[in-house]
């Protein structure tokens, strides 16, 4: 059986992974290689590497860390972080990265998404929406609006069209989170997931808001999502992936066990 | 030993070099026709559509020379999909190793297509599954896939069952991306490389 995905996001800067990780029988908890190593030795179905600097010389950083991590780890995973062009994504699975993640770019851009499945394929290319429950302007109602730049600034882009419109311009997979529930650990946004979910034809990766396991469960079920993605309650041992991954599949949830 | 990965316009491939190199095996990533002739081990990996492939193939002669080689060959994804008869996607015909045709997968509520993730393989029959547990999850990302037939090796369910791996003399073909398949996957690739 098809099953729900585990995600554990490292953010990283100059190679090295930032927020505290507090990973014990680590060398080096910074270190992004070791880090990957051991969260797929866990039972992690995939990776995501955010890349959050900005410099050129700090993107060679970046070249060079995914590829240390491609001839390390035997999982998928994703490279997302300012990305804006063929030319990015090219070197970057080039290096080595399964898959290339797009946020701002494709919002400034959507023809990008439509140029970069047709030159790598769809399954190698993923829209990350940022989303926020705000009222564009006074009077009007709260909606779901699309949010750039590690989502502070609001768009104009209402977040479940535009879903429906990464997917048709050749989306491979979408990656939904929820700014409003980012770092509250109260759970995933079941609602919003779960109606973008049903509406697509590709995998949603939910993230934002992981505080337990049974908030994974919720969004497998109720927000009918994909994959689930979390990093700090990862990387600080408040959730282990294979107790996770037990727990969920106690819930009847199809899960890949390694161990 | 020498082994090849064939050379085409098969999108990215780099995954397919880096198992390798994990695996500490060297290889040689070419298009030619005498080094794919000489090799010991043949890969030939893909991802992308069906078409474009099989006509890059036809130009360069490669869809002769596949079906022509005695050495093991290990067919991946979409170049698993090219070795059987005829594709759905885009009405297109293949190389015929595996008489069967590749369908895609009928619309189903409450099941996307694509089919992407991990999902269990089961009634192996193969040395390149030796020493897997049972169930193995392997990753997938596909939207087509042969029907269950004849050389069907190993198979995987989703909407209905499918072949995950087929197999027929010298030829060996894996549906799913071994390259980053976790331990299962590089087990199925060093089982290959050892054959």
């Amino acid at each position: 059986m098809l099953t729900k995905r585990i995600i554990p996001c490292l953010d990283v800067k100059d190679g090295r992974t930032v927020k505290g990780v507090n990973f014990l029988n680590l060398r080096d908890a910074g270190d992004a290689v070791e880090l990957a190593a051991a969260y797929a030795e866990q039972g992690a179905d995939e990776l995501v590497f955010l890349d959050i600097t900005a410099t050129v010389e700090e993107r060679k950083t970046l070249l060079e860390l995914v590829h240390r991590v491609a001839h390390t780890i035997n999982i998928p995973f994703t490279v997302g972080g300012g990305i804006s062009s063929k030319a990015d994504v090219s070197a970057l699975l080039h290096a080595g990265a399964d898959k290339v993640s797009i946020n701002s770019a494709a919002v400034r851009n959507p023809d990008l998404i439509n140029e970069l499945a047709l030159e790598f394929g769809s399954q190698c290319i993923v829209v990350a929406i940022d989303t926020r429950y705000i009222s564009l302007g006074e009077g009007m109602p709260e909606e779901h609006i699309v949010h750039t730049h590690g989502g502070r600034k609001p768009t104009e882009l209402r977040t479940i069209p535009w879903a429906k419109e990464v997917e048709e311009r050749g989306a491979g997979e979408i990656l939904l989170t929820s700014m409003d529930s980012d770092g509250t650990k109260n759970g995933f946004a079941l609602e919003l997931t779960g109606t973008i979910s049903a509406n697509a034809n590709i995998p949603i990766i939910a993230s934002g808001g992981a505080g337990t396991m049974d908030h994974f469960r919720e969004v497998f079920t109720t927000g009918k999502a994909d994959a689930g993605l979390a990093a700090s309650i990862f990387h600080f041992h408040e959730i282990d992936i294979p107790d996770l991954k037990n727990y969920l599949r106690d819930h009847h949830l199809p899960m890949r066990m390694t161990n | 030993m020498k082994t090849v990965i064939i050379k085409y316009n098969a999108g990215n491939v780099q995954s397919v070099m880096y198992a390798l190199d994990r695996l500490g095996a060297g290889y040689i990533y070419t298009d030619d026709e005498d080094e794919i002739r000489t090799a010991d081990k043949v890969i030939f990996p893909g991802v992308g559509e069906a078409s474009t492939a099989m006509s890059y193939l036809r130009e360069k002669g490669l869809d002769k020379l596949i079906p022509s080689l005695k050495q093991p060959v290990l067919g991946t994804c979409v170049g698993m999909q090219l070795m059987c008869r005829y594709s759905e996607e885009n009405n297109t015909t293949c190389m015929g190793i595996f008489d069967v045709d590749v369908q895609r997968f009928p619309a189903t509520p409450g099941y996307k297509v694509p089919h992407m993730g991990w999902n269990n393989i089961f009634d192996y029959t193969t040395p390149l599954t030796q020493g897997l547990p049972d169930d193995a999850y392997v990753y997938f990302v596909h939207s087509y896939a042969a029907p269950v037939c004849e050389y069907t090796v190993a198979t995987c369910e989703y909407i209905r069952p499918f072949s995950a791996m087929l197999h027929k003399d010298n030829f060996y073909a894996a549906q799913f991306h071994c390259e980053i398949s976790g331990h299962v996957g590089q087990q199925i690739l060093h089982n290959f490389l050892t054959l």
